[in-house]
Parts: C-alpha cells; structure tokens; sequence
C-alpha cells in the first residue's frame, strides 16, 4: 500500500521541520527527489487524510488551556449516534469517541472537555447532560503528564 | 507571548503553508518578515510551547491500530509502572488522572493484536491485572485546534 518512497517520506515528515527559508527543499534533498516532487507528496497525503493534520503540535498546557478534563457517560447503547452527534456539536468538546464497557467500567462514551478552569469543565458537563439527558457520568482531571510524545511510524523495518 | 505569536500559533496548527517557502507566506499573512517568522518559531519551540511542526498522521490510515488504556496503579507504584509503560515507543501519551483507574496512556501499535500482545506483557511484567483496553468503536468528533486568540 505505501512505497518505500512513501515510507520515507513519513518517516521524514513525522520529523520537526527545519526553521529554514525552503525546509520542503532541505527534506527532498536528503531523500533524493525534487522539491516539487515532495510538496505534491505532502498534498497528497493531507488531500487522502493520511495526513490527518500538518502543522504545529502544541504543549497545551503551556498555552493557557489548564483545566481539560475527560468526562466519561454511560449511555445506553441504542442511543450512541443519536447523543455522540449531540456530544460533538458542543465546541468545548474536542474529542468525543464510543469506547467498549468493562465489569467495572460502565462508561461507553468518551468526551475531552476544555476550559480554563474546573468550574468551567463541570459546567459544561452539566449542560451536555441537561440536553442529553445523561445522567450518569464522571468527570477525570489529568494530575501528571507523564509522556507526550509523536509516534513514530515505518521505523521497525 | 503577544498577540502575533498567538496568531502565528493559530494559524499554523492546521494551515502550515505546503508550498515552497512556507514562512515567507505566514509573514505576508501576518504582515511580517520572513526573518521575525522563524525567530519567532524558534523562541516557541524553545520555550516548549510548540513541540514539533510536520505531519501528525492518521494512524489507521497508515494501517496502525490505536487505543487508549488505563490501568489501576497502587500510590506508592506510579513512578516505577511509568517508567515501564513509558518505555514502548508506542506509547505516545500517558497521564494520570483522579480515578481508580488513575494511569491513562494510548498505544499505537501494527495490529490489535500486537497491541493485545504488549499489554498483556505489561500485566505480566508490572503484575497489575486490571488493564483495561478501550478502543474506540464510533469517533464523534476529532478537533485538536485551539483558537489561541480566545486565551
């Protein structure tokens, strides 16, 4: 499915691009094609969604979003589409996923909430369970980030 | 930070130019020079507010599979069971947060059954039983763009 060629220019583009006037131009010459080659190659894979973002990671912590937190919801399982359509459409949610339940995690639904404080994540939960009508739910504040990392891709072989 | 460092943040989360001199165009945008552009980056990265710019691939598409685990750590074990999880490269992020389950981490692996693989090493190798893996089943809504012009 991806080329050698391909593999190497992920391996290249999931790199820190240099701070240089014409870094598209430094990449290709270390893997040996042209400039242009390499731009269209980046478009393309940002076009297909291999890609799914190119651009600058953020530490967001550092940048003034410090309470996030990840509300979990036990939602009945017929109503998943119905309230994760509802859960989305809220911009203070940035991540909203079903998830499997566990004996002893009963909670199917996943949301990452942001604010810049607790009382503001709380608030929001409460809105999103006021109109969804889900009413058992648990609020989980990250304490410690322990890693923080982009993965690498390709690199085994 | 000022407001330009908050707009050359917005905008190159998702719209880092593709084209041959990226900076250069940001500066147009911004009404900047090419120069004051990349000192600017470099003083945002050495501060730790940008951790790296380039792709940030979507793991399924480049035939990966991806999941979030969490696994019940005693207090006095944080520090040793995260050296460990930390030390996969797959694991990309890991947090603790105030629950039982209080070690949240996402693994990125070649199949789910590789995943499986590593975690059951990690029960093996930490003797915590209680791991659970939850992939996701539906995505609803993937954003990672914050608007630094709100803060």
């Amino acid at each position: 499915m991806f080329t050698e060629l391909d593999k190497q220019i992920i391996r290249e583009l999931q790199e820190d691009l240099p701070l240089t006037s014409r870094p598209y131009k430094v990449i290709a010459d270390k893997i040996g094609i042209t400039e242009e080659e390499l731009l269209a190659k980046v478009q393309e894979f940002v076009d297909k969604g291999i890609i799914r973002r190119f651009g600058a990671a953020l530490r967001h912590r550092e940048v003034g979003f410090t309470a996030n937190a990840m509300v979990v919801w036990d939602v009945p399982d017929e109503k998943t589409r119905e309230v994760g359509a509802i859960m989305a459409g809220f911009p203070e949610v940035s991540h909203c996923y079903q998830r499997p339940r566990y004996p002893g995690w009963p909670y199917n639904m996943f949301t990452m909430v942001h604010g810049l404080s607790k009382e503001e994540c709380e608030a929001t939960a409460a809105r999103i369970a006021e109109r969804t009508g889900i009413k058992k739910y648990d609020l989980l504040y990250s304490t410690a980030e322990l890693k923080k990392d982009s993965m690498k891709y390709f690199m085994e072989e | 930070m000022d407001s330009l460092d908050k707009q050359l943040l917005t905008l190159i989360q998702s719209n880092f130019p593709i084209t041959p001199e990226p900076f250069k165009e940001l500066a147009l945008t911004l009404g900047t020079t090419e120069e004051d552009v990349i000192s600017r980056l470099q003083k945002l990265k050495e501060e730790g507010i940008i951790r790296r710019i380039g792709g940030i691939f979507d793991s399924q598409k480049l035939g990966y599979f991806s999941t979030l685990c969490a696994i019940k750590v005693p207090e006095e074990r944080i520090d040793e069971v995260a050296e460990l999880i930390n030390s996969y490269p797959g694991v990309t992020h890991n947090y603790l947060r105030q629950h039982e389950y209080n070690m949240w981490f996402t693994l990125i692996a070649p199949s789910s059954q590789a995943a499986e693989d590593i975690l059951e090493e990690m029960r093996r190798r930490t003797g915590i039983k209680d791991l659970i893996n939850l992939p996701a089943i539906n995505f609803f809504k993937i954003k990672v763009n914050f608007n630094l012009n709100e803060v």
